[in-house]
């Protein structure tokens, strides 16, 4: 599995229970918008036959203007609420629990409740296993932004001070797009992020090596790397735990090769992205907060770019 | 009515020079010296003629966000240029164009409307206009720049905060918009005015035309509603400027306070766009149709209702926001619910269409157009009501959609309409029928091509405010088609100023009545309005009276002269609109036109934090509108004149029958929202806390508030005391001393009130709480300020001794002001101890 086939940012492709009940409410609305735009397209055209005729007034305005939308409405509402109850309720005790707080112009991840020493912390990825009720608690670092992966569920806004959450239970495993809903600043429009809907047993492993310090190199070239890491400040923003936590500005490095995208879904993370994104950063990125590092050529960068690529 | 012949007020033959003295009374300067004009058909067609710029300008910044969003990964603009490009199109689009243009169709066409010979405060309409001109354009010269602001016309905080906005560019909003709304505050007085006292003898409140209507329930709601983006605007830059984090969760404020009076004021905007236009289709729809308009009383209702609830659903813009699922179940309902009184008026509208004979002119395309669209807005409206849905479509290019729907179906189509209609009072002239159908066509065609994909788009996944996108998201065709569809509309528009152009260029000639109209606006007029102001006695006057065109002509009905030799017009009773008095209006002058550079100076170089000049012209501004009240509440050179045969009524009228009363009670209602805002920032920030006051934060003493309590009392008393006797006599000149007295102890008060607070350590920077305090605190400061250029004023006034029966509006309105700011000042010292007792 990988981004190339992930669900697009469709609305029409629902994978959770959650959003299962969005779509059904979505179609009524557009049946019902298109049915309603018809029967008033067509009281327009007779109204524009050349002659002119009697009318009964108070019908059409107060059965017409008032009665009928009085009855849909109502219906309507009820529909919705009656669809949306419940909702919002959490069953705690088996849900997994995920932290995502917005950032410009990228998402962190934590898992609270891993095994093992360290925080599982990504950026722009968030696994869950299929079937099993999923609590995000939707934080900010700094300004509003609003998560929103459409296949899963509707968006939820991060709001300084505010504990915003959003839950879903998802359908069937699969990958779907997710982008930031709410303006935030210079590079809102690359703010995306995927979703990995997997079977329990996958979660189980992925959760376990995620939780797991990074993997200390086993060749030359990533040995240095490593060292090209911590000598040309990577580290002051990037942290990679067991190597160099300090770091907090910018994504968790230490399995980032494992991850599908980089810079929230600005490249896909195929051989020689992340060499790309390291130099190119501005260009493919501009406004970005990770600075260009033109000056990182020739063998320190082959050697950086050995030692990511191998944090599995 | 007094009796004649024929039943009309005034007998023929007319006195020889009555029309020349009335002419001679309103005549314009020529040349340059033609900007000094003040009254509403001169003002009213450079209001208009200035918004349409503005709508061209934003609909460039339109154009440039579709050449980017044409194809993905387009490189066209920068990001942070599209995002400068795209906060300043919505911004200029509601600023500078929707709220404006029905303000100036109002100005220009509802005195001759309603038979006045011009609305009852000329001079400010002219302020108004041109402190939003020269204030639009200067806030517009930002994109140049690269200074316009970036943070979206919802400008949410934290992202406008100093720390994530460091530069000018938000400034530009925050000082520019905030001073901008003061000239439609402005304009919406001088309309409701307008409307309830200057109609004609007869035009009861039943027979008032339906887009009076629409302008009364408009108006009132910018009265209601911009105070609170008013109060936003200067909460956030005070925020900015000094530090007070009365939107900064981390130290106690909260920015959601922020998307409360934000859209506390948005979203009645956009129904404060949408009532005008639905007046001006109500208008034209009986003449087009050729029939009377069905269900007037249900409209006018209708009106009404969506005028009330639309201040019940503000928080709709904030159904992701995180706020508790009552409330929002309620706000989707009352959201849900504002679709029946605009299903009453879309159907009121069907039934007269069905009844009347259609002719396809160029106005009645546009209706028509309009008919379609906003149906298909209204029922995407009532879609993104529903909770469900729009948890998914929020913030999409779905909404997008849907609002240009609304805002272009249900305003600009109708303001078309409107020009293609009423085109020819201007010159006399219509526009192209031919062109007219091919600009309706490839309005409404590329209009249709442009936005109605964008719901798709939307429901794909595309976010609003992305400066672009990658290719494999599946939206390119779609992109590709709604640009496509921009230029399609764009050419609908450039072929419209083609025509205009060519219309503008040709000799003026009698307007006569083209479409057979029923309404006043149609008498033939001159720059003095209608030779005399009509008598009226039904809905559709001109239908009724065939005759009345002709009579009003002749002189037969009111006023057919000037009594004084000054402009003057008729003020009726606010219902039954029986005659009251002679207005006596000012003419043309070059105060309101320096007020308003002055007033705009100081807005943009304070912005640019050219401290000096910025003030300079402030007191450039305070001067010009100073001398402008010297010249006012002059007694008038008779006491009375006949406005009719045998009818004979006062020059001018005091207290609740004048019309400043009235008005200054009007910003009174402006000053207790603006109060309200800002209170409920502190309820809010209050209501936060844990406890009241928080931690670190103290109460003042009572002893201090007590005194600056009864100070306040003091100062009222003492301005009533000074005014005493005014109606007997001219009032003696030691009563300056009063005045002076009164804003002695104002002061005094305020500065005891302010002490208190500083003693109990109010640090504003600290926490939210102390912030929204200061906030309160300043805003008593302000109106300190002023009671002191009041007293000033009034001292003078005194001393020199104008004060007198004849004269003392400067006085009876000034008091309205003193006592109610003496009232806010108990207000607002006892607010925080009141919230804090409550919260206990």
């Amino acid at each position: 599995m990988n981004a190339f086939d992930a669900t697009p940012l469709t609305m029409f492709r629902p994978a959770s229970v959650e959003a299962l009940l969005l779509d059904h409410i979505t179609w009524l609305l557009i049946g019902g918008a298109v049915a309603l735009l018809a029967v008033m397209s067509l009281l327009l055209a007779l109204a524009l036959r050349r002659h002119s005729r009697p009318i009964a007034a108070a019908w059409w305005i107060v059965g017409g203007g008032l009665g009928v939308p009085a009855v849909l409405l109502t219906t309507l509402f009820l529909y919705s609420v009656s669809v949306t109850q419940g909702l919002d309720r959490a069953r705690p005790p088996d849900a997994l629990i995920v932290d995502v707080v917005g950032r410009m112009w990228w998402w962190e991840i934590h898992y609270p409740d891993t095994p093992g020493p360290g925080r599982v912390t990504l950026a722009n990825e968030i696994r869950v296993p299929v079937g099993r009720q999923v609590l995000l608690s939707l934080g900010t670092a700094d300004v509003i932004h609003s998560f929103w992966v459409p296949a899963v569920g509707g968006k939820m806004d991060t709001v300084p001070g505010r504990d915003n959450r959003l839950l879903f239970t998802p359908r069937e495993p699969g990958t779907y797009r997710g982008i930031c809903a709410e303006y935030c600043g210079t590079q809102h429009a690359r703010m995306g992020l995927t979703v990995v809907v997997q079977t329990p047993a996958e979660f189980d492993a992925w959760l376990e090596r995620q939780a797991r310090d990074a993997i200390p190199p086993d060749d030359e070239a990533a040995r240095r790397g490593r060292q090209v890491f911590l000598s040309r400040g990577c580290d002051s923003c990037h942290a990679i735990r067991g190597v160099a936590e300090r770091g907090r500005l910018g994504p968790d490095l230490t399995h980032v090769a494992s991850r599908l995208e980089l810079g929230a879904g600005t490249l896909r993370n195929d051989h020689g992205a992340l060499a790309r994104w390291i130099t190119t950063v501005q260009d493919l990125k501009p406004g970005a907060r990770m600075p260009a590092t033109h000056h990182l050529i020739g063998r320190d960068l082959d050697d950086l770019v050995a030692y990511l690529e191998h944090l599995r | 009515m007094t009796p004649d012949t024929d039943g009309l007020p005034n007998p023929l033959p007319r006195p020889p020079d009555e029309l020349a003295r009335l002419q001679a009374a309103w005549h314009q300067p020529g040349g340059w010296r033609w900007l000094s004009v003040v009254n509403n058909t001169q003002i009213g067609l450079l209001y208009i003629a200035t918004a349409m710029l503005f709508l061209l300008l934003a609909g460039v910044l339109g154009l440039m966000m579709r050449a980017q969003l044409a194809i993905p990964d387009n490189a066209l603009l920068s990001a942070a240029t599209y995002n400068q490009v795209f906060t300043m199109h919505g911004t200029v689009m509601m600023f500078l164009f929707a709220v404006p243009i029905v303000e100036a169709i109002a100005v220009y066409l509802l005195p001759a409307m309603l038979g006045a010979r011009d609305l009852p405060f000329p001079r400010l309409s002219a302020y108004a206009f041109w402190a939003y001109a020269i204030g639009g354009l200067g806030f517009f010269c930002s994109l140049f720049f690269g200074l316009a602001p970036d943070g979206g016309w919802f400008m949410y905080p934290p992202l406008t905060s100093r720390e994530h906005s460091p530069g000018l560019n938000a400034d530009f909003w925050l000082l520019g918009i905030g001073f901008i709304e003061i000239s439609a505050i402005a304009g919406a007085i001088e309309l409701i005015i307008g409307i309830v006292m200057m109609r004609p003898p007869g035009m009861t409140l039943r027979l008032m035309p339906i887009f009076a209507w629409s302008m009364l329930v408009t108006a009132m709601m910018i009265i209601l509603a911009f105070p609170a983006i008013i109060a936003g605007t200067t909460l956030l830059e005070m925020e900015r400027a000094f530090d007070w984090p009365i939107f900064e969760a981390t130290r106690g404020g909260d920015p959601l306070l922020w998307q409360h009076l934000f859209w506390f004021f948005g979203h009645p905007e956009v129904y404060i766009i949408f009532l005008p236009a639905a007046g001006l289709v109500s208008t034209m729809v009986p003449t087009l149709l050729r029939t009377r308009l069905v269900g007037h009383d249900a409209i006018v209702m209708a009106l009404f209702a969506i005028g009330l609830l639309s201040f019940a659903l503000w928080a709709h813009h904030m159904f992701t926001a995180g706020l508790g699922s009552l409330s929002l179940s309620l706000v989707s309902a009352a959201s849900l619910a504002i679709a029946l009184p605009a299903g009453v008026q879309i159907f009121a509208w069907l039934a007269t269409i069905w009844k009347g004979r259609v002719s396809f002119d160029t106005p009645t395309l546009f209706l028509l157009g309009f008919l379609f669209t906003f149906v298909l807005g209204g029922l995407t409206g009532v879609m993104v009501a529903v909770l469900p849905f729009d948890w998914q479509v929020h913030d999409t290019y779905f909404i997008v959609a849907h609002f240009h729907y609304v805002i272009i179906g249900g305003v600009l189509f109708p303001v078309f309409a409107a020009l293609y209609y009423w085109a020819p009072l201007v010159n006399g002239h219509r526009f192209s029928e031919a062109m007219g159908r091919w600009v309706f066509g490839l309005m409404f065609g590329g209009f249709h091509i442009a936005f109605f994909p964008m719901h798709i788009t939307g429901m794909l996944g595309m976010p609003r405010r992305v400066y672009t996108y990658s290719s494999d998201m599946g939206w390119n065709l779609l992109n590709l088609i709604s640009s496509t569809g921009a230029a399609v509309l764009t050419a609908g528009v450039a072929l419209f100023l083609f025509d205009l152009v060519r219309v503008a260029r040709r000799t003026e000639q009698p307007h006569g009545n083209p479409w057979n109209a029923p309404t006043l606006e149609w008498v033939p007029f001159g720059d003095y309005g209608t030779r005399s102001i009509p008598q009226i006695d039904s809905r559709y006057p001109l239908w009724d009276h065939p005759a009345l065109s002709h009579e009003i002509e002749q002189g037969r009905h009111w006023l057919p002269g000037t009594a004084t030799g000054r402009r003057e017009t008729l003020v009726t009773t606010a219902i039954s609109a029986r005659p009251s008095h002679i207005l006596m209006l000012p003419g043309y002058g070059w105060l309101p036109l320096l007020a308003a550079v002055g007033t705009a100076g100081f807005f943009l170089l304070l912005t640019i934090q050219a401290i000096t000049p910025a003030f300079a012209l402030g007191a450039v501004a305070i001067f010009c509108v100073w001398k402008w009240l010297g010249g006012t509440d002059q007694a008038p050179p008779l006491r009375t004149a006949e406005a009719a045969a045998g009818v004979s009524l006062p020059i001018g009228a005091h207290g609740r029958a004048s019309h400043s009363w009235w008005a200054t009670v009007i910003l009174l209602v402006v000053d207790t929202s603006v109060l309200a805002s800002m209170a409920f920032a502190h309820l809010h920030v209050a209501m936060l806390a844990d406890v009241c006051p928080p931690p670190g934060a103290r109460l003042p003493a009572g002893g201090p508030l007590g005194l600056a309590g009864a100070l306040f009392i003091g100062s009222a008393t003492a301005w009533w005391w000074a005014g005493r006797g005014r109606d007997q006599a001219v009032l003696p000149r030691w009563r300056g001393i009063l005045f002076v007295l009164a804003a002695g102890m104002a002061i005094a008060a305020f500065l005891l009130g302010l002490d208190a607070y500083r003693d109990a350590g109010l640090e504003p920077t600290r926490m939210g709480w102390s912030a929204t305090i200061a906030a309160l605190l300043s805003y008593q400061g302000f109106h300190g300020v002023l009671l002191t250029l009041i007293a000033l004023h009034l001292t003078v006034r005194a001393w020199s001794g104008r004060i007198s029966p004849m004269r003392r509006a400067t006085y009876d309105n000034c008091a309205l002001l003193w006592h109610y700011s003496c009232a806010q000042g108990i207000f607002i010292m006892v607010l925080p101890v009141l919230v804090a007792a409550w919260m206990r």
